[in-house]
């Protein structure tokens, strides 16, 4: 299989990915405001704070607004990683292998594409905005599933996976991060309550509270959560069933040894850890390991098997 | 409700399927006849199944535009097949060999000792000015001699019903594809018609080509790995960059994909790590191949790639600097060619071409514009053509400026009057003009399709048949004699 195809089936991967996990933060967070509070309501900022765009989101906007934040996730297109931005990109890079994945799945991003585009004025309104973010996100479930269920599952698929399950972790810890230092002071006791329901909305934001109660059969509470985020095998958005399906491709690929180093490392700092016991600062400090592996191993991925980077062009997909 | 044959009138063109049954020609009397029978509704019927297996085959074409990036057009397609008897097609099937044979010696001499030249047949003045003439190959001696391993020649007919060669493409020819897909999609629709009369196939196509492709490997004890290399997925015909390599079991390649490694081999990037190139199928243009070798900004091509050609250690189909021969001046000596390198009368003859460089042309070009169809040496699709009898005053006095300043760089032929085919427009049917591009291919051996692309002026009394501008395609059918008439 050639490198090029390989990097364009992984960034695709990352993108519809990352389509779905801004989806996600966005309605979840609305639900959040509408249950808090006003004078303790974190309100929009954390979003942009989660995605990282801080900078560019500053130079275009006033403030951190709701209607500023919703459209600068959902529909700038100057934001790379705006769900629009996302899939955009997405199929541009599922244009060019259209004979390595099934037709049906190239006409589902189109679909999912146009209806991002065409709907837009009505995702960012408070009404319409619902709607909106769940066709996205089960448009790329239905993408995740057509591929699963009808692509060959050869090494094109192992760079499918690889792509979602990077984004994917990434996503998570940066939700973790995110979320939990927008929490209240630990101590005071009678806000507790509204902690539990911030604590519920970061589980919700993954699809994760049903199976949050499941698996670990305690009230939803910091380090239980934090352990079931981090840590928990079974569940598909949690970061250590991320980096298991992450080894699991990469154990399958040629000339694997250094990619599976870096990701055996950062497996390693996942287990040698104990999230709960951390407080918020030893937390900040953890989630940023895990980044900064992250970030190593999809290096490692691109040095070991993607074209090298014209050096007139700086690397266009960024991750922002 | 049937018909109307007497409605159809071709208007003193020479009509493919109305002359043909004029001489006699059963199949077509037979092809008539059912197109009859199936009557107006259910053809147009048929035609929009085609229109849909199009949709639903994809295959497109690409037209970039300003705002959209690049848009996917449905190839647009009639189904009314245009039918060519296979004695006569035999007949132009050697021409075509005869001419590609010629083109290749000439190519070759060319970069080699000139004979051609010394021996007064070629001006000289003519190569200097040429736009497609490589130094950069001169000496080298490609497999097996060939340059000009894939070629496209137009041919249209005349109102007398003589076919001629309009023009010779031997830099990155497209429309192969195009041919196939309409063989699919006619079984699909007409599957009677079909059986009734057995065109010839033409489907082996694409094995062909790979067995062409693969005889020209540096290394021809082992499996040879061929690619085709396409500027990318905005180029118009990236379609059938795709289909081929798909259809000949190929990688398909972008210049990013491969590399030229210190010993002067080529290598494609690949997840298991490089991997050695035999046989590069370019469908890039010379200027972008090789930037170290041409134009240097080019980002579409692959650094070092004219040295590992040189050296021996990959074949570049067709061979860079081929295109030499793919030029309006050039052409208007091809039947000087075949007579001085195959001491033959040319089989199929050239439209009538007045040369512009020699004085008496000149002349005869400038005092006769408004009948006369003007072109530049070295463009194609149309531009900066001159129709005489379709221009006004001031574009014939200005292009006669241009051509006293440079008479080299253009040649005037007589406007021909193209053949027709019955196409439907609407509900009925109508005559639209035609040409057709045939493929020959030149290893070890030659082969030539089985018919080729009829390309279609769709719009009334036009002759531009370009996909690009407006035009169609039709299924062509090459039908044998004795015709396997219905019982």
């Amino acid at each position: 299989m050639l490198s090029r195809v390989a990097e364009n089936i992984y960034w695709m991967a990352r993108y519809v990915e990352r389509a779905e996990n801004t989806a996600r933060i966005v309605a979840v967070n609305a639900n959040l405001l509408l249950d808090l509070p006003k004078g303790i309501a974190p309100g929009w900022r954390p979003l942009v704070d989660i995605t990282g765009a801080n900078a560019l989101f500053e130079e275009h906007y006033k403030d951190y607004g709701e209607r500023q934040v919703v459209r600068f996730l959902i529909g700038d297109e100057r934001n790379v990683g705006s769900i629009l931005s996302a899939l955009v990109a997405a199929r541009e890079n599922c244009r060019t292998i259209r004979d390595f994945i099934p037709r049906e799945a190239w006409e589902l991003l189109n679909e999912i594409y146009l209806f991002a585009r065409e709907n837009l004025s009505k995702g960012v309104t408070k009404g319409g905005r619902h709607v909106y973010l769940k066709r996205v996100i089960q448009g790329a479930q239905n993408i995740t599933g057509l591929l699963s269920g009808t692509m060959l599952h050869d090494q094109g698929y192992d760079f499918l996976h690889l792509g979602r399950f990077l984004e994917r972790a990434d996503m998570t810890t940066r939700i973790v991060d995110v979320r939990s230092a927008n929490l209240l002071p630990e101590e005071t006791t009678d806000l507790r309550p509204f902690e539990t329901i911030q604590w519920v909305s970061v589980l919700k934001s993954m699809t994760a509270y049903q199976a949050y109660r499941r698996s670990e059969q305690v009230r939803v509470l910091r380090g239980p959560v934090l352990r079931f985020l981090f840590q928990n095998e079974t569940f598909p958005r949690s970061v250590n069933h991320c980096v298991e399906s992450l080894r699991a491709s990469l154990s399958k690929l040629p000339r694997n040894d250094a990619a599976l180093r870096v990701a055996g490392r950062l497996k390693r700092n996942l287990e040698g850890s104990e999230p709960r016991r951390l407080n918020q600062q030893q937390l900040h400090d953890f989630v940023d390991d895990l980044q900064v592996g992250i970030g190593e191993l999809h290096q490692e991925i691109a040095k070991t098997w993607f074209p090298p980077v014209p050096e007139s062009q700086s690397q266009a997909q960024s991750q922002g | 409700m049937s018909i109307d044959w007497n409605a159809y009138s071709s208007d003193g063109f020479y009509d493919e399927l109305v002359a043909a049954l004029g001489q006699g020609h059963t199949a077509v009397a037979g092809l008539l006849a059912d197109l009859e029978a199936l009557g107006p509704e259910e053809l147009v019927a048929r035609q929009e199944a085609a229109n849909v297996a199009i949709k639903e085959m994809g295959i497109t074409f690409t037209v970039y535009s300003e705002e959209g990036g690049a848009i996917d057009r449905t190839w647009p397609f009639d189904i009314i097949p245009r039918i060519i008897a296979q004695s006569e097609w035999e007949r132009v099937d050697a021409g075509l060999r005869q001419r590609v044979q010629a083109l290749n010696l000439f190519i070759d001499d060319l970069y080699h000792e000139q004979r051609v030249i010394k021996g007064g047949v070629f001006p000289r003045e003519v190569l200097a000015k040429s736009v497609n003439f490589r130094p950069q190959c001169i000496g080298v001696d490609p497999p097996l001699g060939i340059w000009a391993h894939i070629c496209g020649s137009d041919l249209v007919r005349d109102s007398d019903g003589t076919i001629y060669v309009l023009e010779d493409n031997l830099r990155v020819p497209s429309g192969v594809s195009y041919m196939l897909e309409n063989r699919l999609v006619t079984k699909r629709v007409l599957p009677e018609l079909f059986e009734h009369y057995a065109p010839l196939p033409v489907d082996d196509y694409p094995s062909q080509l790979f067995d062409t492709l693969a005889a020209l490997s540096p290394r021809p004890a082992d499996y040879p790995e061929v690619v085709v290399l396409t500027p990318g997925i905005y180029n118009s015909a990236y379609f059938e960059h795709s289909y081929l390599a798909q259809q000949m079991g190929c990688e398909l390649v972008e210049g990013r994909d491969l590399f030229v490694d210190k010993d002067d081999c080529v290598y494609m990037r690949t997840v298991d790590g490089p991997a050695r190139v035999d046989v590069v199928y370019r469908r890039i243009d010379d200027l972008f191949l090789d930037p170290e070798a041409f134009l240097p900004d080019s980002a579409l091509g692959v650094p070092g790639l004219m040295r590992a050609w040189k050296a021996g250690n990959v074949a570049l189909a067709n061979a860079p600097g081929a295109g030499v021969a793919d030029d309006k001046v050039v052409y208007a000596f091809v039947p000087d060619l075949i007579r001085y390198y195959l001491d033959a009368e040319p089989i199929i003859p050239n439209v009538p071409t007045y040369r512009c460089m020699e004085p008496d042309a000149l002349a005869y070009t400038l005092e006769h514009m408004e009948s006369l169809v003007v072109k530049p040496a070295n463009e194609s699709g149309g531009y900066g053509m001159l129709v005489g009898p379709a221009s006004t005053k001031a574009e014939r006095d200005q292009l006669a400026e241009r051509i006293k300043k440079d008479p080299r760089n253009y040649i005037a032929q007589p406007a021909l009057r193209l053949s027709t085919v019955p196409t439907i427009i609407g509900a009925r049917l109508e005559p639209r003009h035609v040409d057709l591009r045939p493929f020959i291919l030149s290893a070890d051996r030659q082969q030539v399709t089985m018919g080729g692309l009829t390309r279609v002026a769709m719009r009334k009394g036009s002759l531009v048949v370009n996909s690009s501008q407006g035009g169609g395609s039709k299924d062509t059918w090459i039908v044998p004699e004795p015709p396997q008439t219905p019982a």
